[in-house]
């Protein structure tokens, strides 16, 4: 790519100040539009527009950070760690701790448990799979990433909350509520359905991206495998997985960025009440994560309340930007160790 | 290698049936019987029956396409791994079919281990897990009987002198000869009883190439070694019996020193010429 684009420039510059010298009086802007190649404008075009992206995510951060400083001006770093959210006239007081933990609390449910389930779909699709029910099955999972969210929000409320109360929360509660994370009425309208829930949205995702990685390891890596014996899952734990080891953590934390974020379905079912209560102590309690508080409260603040949400919006931002910044040191940190791969 | 002529009437190759040896000269390692193999409807193998005896090299000669690695590869059933494969016929181990009933595929690997064309070292292991692998798989877990298994291999493979310091760098950072080694040393490891190779250097320098027909050659006091290759010079250099295949056919086998000076089949002599190839 470099070689040609050079070779472009350099031509176009040498022309420039042979023709400004020939038409200097007449040099009117048509003409000095006529002075750019088609390339020159693509090149203009489309660095403005990739260039966006920064302005976006300056724009976002200034704005966020404008919107907190009465919030962050006032309790300073105690809005990280405090847990009160009283939003009466007077004796306000603003605490994120328990909607940050609330969201990591549920991101980690949801990652832990959708990395399992998406994993096993992608060795299925990539390594178990007759041909001719990979391609439909993997459109099918697709497909359920195109589920609006407030329609997993209804479902986990109406139907889902009602299997994890009955047949996980109940005996959880009964016969393990001795630890504290299991303390509490089996409700099912709680943190451990939420995070089931998001659990269940970040399938498509984390699953089609680890297939992808999956079928993209050559086959001579699966060949070395069988030939010294490996069972298929031992095929699939050598030579597929550890090869396709940064794809699928990438995968996940695509997913876990997906989770953090992820707002209707969180809020229609993890019914908590901001305040110290929710503090994530236990799983079967009502929580409240950052973009639920958010999504519920946006419309009717003002003032020092909404520079609060604003508040808890640059942390959302702040873990997003974290997250994917740690997924790439991992990535690279991995290819730095393998130093490449052979092919 | 000094043959009577007896032994290499016996293993003419138009003779398909399993021949049977009054005085057998030495033990046979390998048979196949009427192996037949087909990709979908190509049919790559047509009654191949081969004898292979136990501690020589075998070379598999032919032009591309012949089934060289089809043939080896049904002997440690990784044909069958490809969508579509199919085979018919026997691989006989020591006697025993590997295509009977109720027998596992992956103990017959275990006991047949393979090399291929291009070096396929896992890449996020070490040198010393690469080799180490397939003893884990049988779940060695003593580190003294790995620390040994991984010296020993590595050593048979020429390659023990150059990482013996650097067993904890990936894989993938050695150079392609080395990877290869690295390889042959991977299949050493689960101490198979042959070892089967499948264009071993077609990937690599003289020198490297160099280097590993050394090591075949000195692999042969302890294993049977099947080489599969498309360089004659090769096969003449490191075998102790060649087999020639055309178009999925045994077309002659014998003494490697026999069957490059003196070819019986008119197709061998015409390969072995050069004329098509």
């Amino acid at each position: 790519m470099g070689l040609p684009r050079v070779s472009i420039l350099a031509t176009t510059e040498e022309a420039a100040p042979a023709k400004r010298a020939e038409d200097k009086v007449s040099d009117t802007f048509l003409q000095k539009l006529k002075g750019f190649s088609s390339d020159d404008l693509f090149e203009f075009l489309a660095t403005s527009i990739g260039s966006l992206v920064l302005v976006i995510l300056i724009v976002t951060s200034v704005v966020l950070t404008r919107g907190s400083l009465a919030v962050f001006g006032k309790f300073g770093f105690g809005f990280l760690t405090g847990t009160d959210w009283n939003t009466s006239l007077g004796s306000e007081s603003y605490g994120a701790l328990p909607y940050i933990l609330g969201t990591l609390v549920t991101a980690g449910i949801a990652i832990s448990v959708g990395i399992l389930i998406s994993l096993g779909i992608a060795i299925f699709l990539s390594e178990m799979a007759p041909s001719f029910l990979r391609s439909p099955l993997s459109q099918v999972i697709e497909l359920l990433a195109a589920v609006p969210s407030v329609i997993y929000g209804f479902w986990g409320l109406f139907v889902f909350r009602f299997w994890v109360r009955d047949y996980l929360e109940t005996p959880l509660s009964t016969y393990l509520g001795w630890i504290p994370a299991f303390h509490g009425t089996a409700t099912g309208y709680d943190i451990l359905t939420a995070g089931l829930v998001l659990s269940i949205m970040i399938i498509p995702t984390v699953s089609s991206v680890s297939k992808e990685t999956m079928m993209a390891v050559p086959s001579s890596q699966r060949e070395a495998a069988y030939s010294i014996g490996a069972t298929r899952w031992e095929v699939v734990k050598l030579g597929v997985l550890r090869y396709g080891r940064s794809g699928i953590f990438g995968a996940a934390i695509l997913g876990l960025g997906r989770a953090v974020g992820e707002t209707m379905a969180v809020t229609m079912v993890i019914g908590g009440t901001p305040g110290p209560y929710v503090l994530p102590t236990s799983l079967l309690k009502g929580g409240v994560t950052l973009s639920s508080l958010i999504a519920t409260e946006f419309g009717d603040a003002t003032g020092i309340h909404l520079s609060a949400l604003f508040g808890l919006g640059i942390v959302l931002f702040l873990f997003a930007l974290v997250i994917n910044v740690f997924a790439r040191l991992m990535v690279w940190r991995v290819f730095k160790v393998t130093g490449g791969i052979v092919e | 290698m000094t043959l009577g002529i007896q032994v290499d009437k016996e293993l003419k190759a138009e003779n398909t049936k399993p021949i049977l040896i009054s005085r057998p000269v030495e033990p046979l390692k390998i048979q196949t019987d009427k192996l037949n193999a087909w990709f979908g409807n190509n049919h790559v193998l047509r009654d191949v029956s081969l004898r292979i005896k136990e501690n020589h090299v075998t070379a598999i000669i032919g032009p591309s396409g012949c089934g060289k690695s089809t043939l080896i590869r049904c002997m440690n059933r990784m044909h069958e791994l490809v969508p579509q494969a199919k085979v018919s016929g026997a691989v006989l181990l020591d006697d025993a079919n590997v295509y009977a009933k109720g027998v596992d595929p992956v103990s017959v690997r275990r006991k047949i281990g393979m090399v291929f064309q291009k070096p396929n070292p896992f890449p996020t292991m070490s040198v010393y897990d690469n080799v180490a692998a397939g003893l884990k798989l049988n779940g060695e877990r003593d580190h003294a009987r790995l620390d040994r298994a991984v010296k020993r291999s590595l050593d048979l493979a020429f390659l023990w002198e150059e990482v013996k310091h650097e067993l904890d760098k990936s894989g993938s950072s050695l150079s392609g000869g080395q990877q290869q080694r690295l390889c042959i040393a991977r299949a050493l490891a689960v101490e198979p009883e042959v070892l089967l190779m499948d264009e071993p250097c077609s990937a690599l320098d003289p020198i490297a190439t160099a280097k590993i027909e050394e090591l075949i050659t000195n692999l042969k006091d302890q294993y049977t070694v099947v080489i599969v290759t498309h360089n004659m010079q090769q096969a003449a250099r490191v075998s102790d019996y060649t087999a020639f295949l055309y178009l999925g056919q045994l077309i002659e086998y014998g003494d490697t020193t026999n069957l490059f000076e003196n070819p019986k089949e008119e197709l061998t002599e015409r390969y072995l010429t050069g004329k098509f190839g």
